[in-house]
């Protein structure tokens, strides 16, 4: 009772933020609904039982990749009310498709079950709670059966990452720096010239 | 009603989804919008990952969405990179105006 009360509670402030997403005039409304969506489908995730997806989901999503949409919102100068044009053109288009895909969501959650061998065809059983963390348990199964798919992810966000300062790095004219390479390169050879000078005469 | 089943789960994810989905078409001069929709589509299919993995006793769901989360962070830290300077470039993020690369 009280578990499925908490679940309506997650759940219908989790579409309400979204609705507020797509609609708000502001896009730091937007953002922080967002955030609001994400804490919400971290308790949904509580409650299905993965703790561990549900405090990452706050640490990166709400921690990580809403506060760099709202930076990047407040960073750009930009009339958003000028973007917002056509939105009444464009919403009968987008409602039918968002039917239609509504529609044939529920038809398809209408006429499905599992296959009746499914419990010999789970790759990696979950331990029972009282045995193990979930935690534990997820740990056990990353660093283990998929440590190079791991490994490849964190790849992923290391190209990201270099991308990122890649795309938005600038090198500015006129600014003085201190460019190691160069120092350290230097020889006797090519910043050190003997000349003769004439008495009387300066260089 | 107050048995809350894995069709609940479904059903919270497929509405998150097909809300993503008409944000894109909704707001679709703004890619900052448009990308906050598409964040909201990998939430939905998160949930459904989470939800099956919850309901089949398999914890390999788990491990794959947060190989989703990943791919999200970076699509999303790249998507904002190139938005900043296209930004920089032109003065504007409208999706029409984007348009060089057309011949």
């Amino acid at each position: 009772m009280i578990a499925a009360l908490i679940f309506y509670m997650f759940a219908g402030l989790a579409v309400a933020s979204g609705v507020m997403v797509i609609s708000a005039r502001n896009p730091v409304h937007s953002v922080l609904f967002l955030i609001l969506c994400f804490f919400n489908a971290a308790g949904l995730f509580l409650l299905l039982g993965a703790e561990f997806l549900a405090m990452v989901l706050v640490v990166v999503y709400v921690g990580a990749v809403a506060v760099m949409f709202l930076f990047v919102v407040m960073m750009l100068d930009i009339n958003f009310l000028r973007l917002r044009e056509g939105v009444a053109q464009y919403l009968p288009t987008g409602a039918v498709i968002g039917l239609v895909l509504l529609v044939e969501l529920a038809v398809m959650f209408g006429g499905w079950a599992f296959a009746p061998d499914v419990e010999a065809l789970l790759a990696a059983p979950m331990p029972a709670a009282s045995e193990m963390t979930n935690t534990e348990a997820l740990g056990r199964l990353i660093y283990t059966k998929y440590v190079y798919l791991f490994q490849a992810s964190g790849v992923v966000l290391l190209v990201a990452m270099v991308g990122a300062i890649l795309l938005t790095h600038r090198s500015r004219t006129g600014v003085r720096k201190q460019k190691i390479y160069d120092q350290v390169g230097r020889t006797a050879a090519n910043s050190v010239e003997i000349r003769k000078v004439s008495t009387g005469g300066g260089i | 009603m107050f048995e809350i089943g894995l069709s609940h789960y479904l059903i919270v994810a497929a509405i998150l989804f097909t809300l993503g989905v008409f944000g894109i078409f909704l707001n679709r001069k703004n890619v900052i919008i448009i990308m906050m929709s598409i964040e909201l589509m990998l939430l939905a299919v998160n949930l459904n990952f989470v939800a099956f993995s919850s309901y089949l006793n398999d914890l390999v769901g788990q491990v794959f969405t947060m190989f989703i989360l990943t791919v999200a962070a970076a699509e999303a830290a790249i998507g904002l990179a190139i938005l900043v300077v296209f930004f920089r470039n032109r003065g504007t993020i409208a999706v029409e105006e984007i348009s060089q690369l057309k011949g």
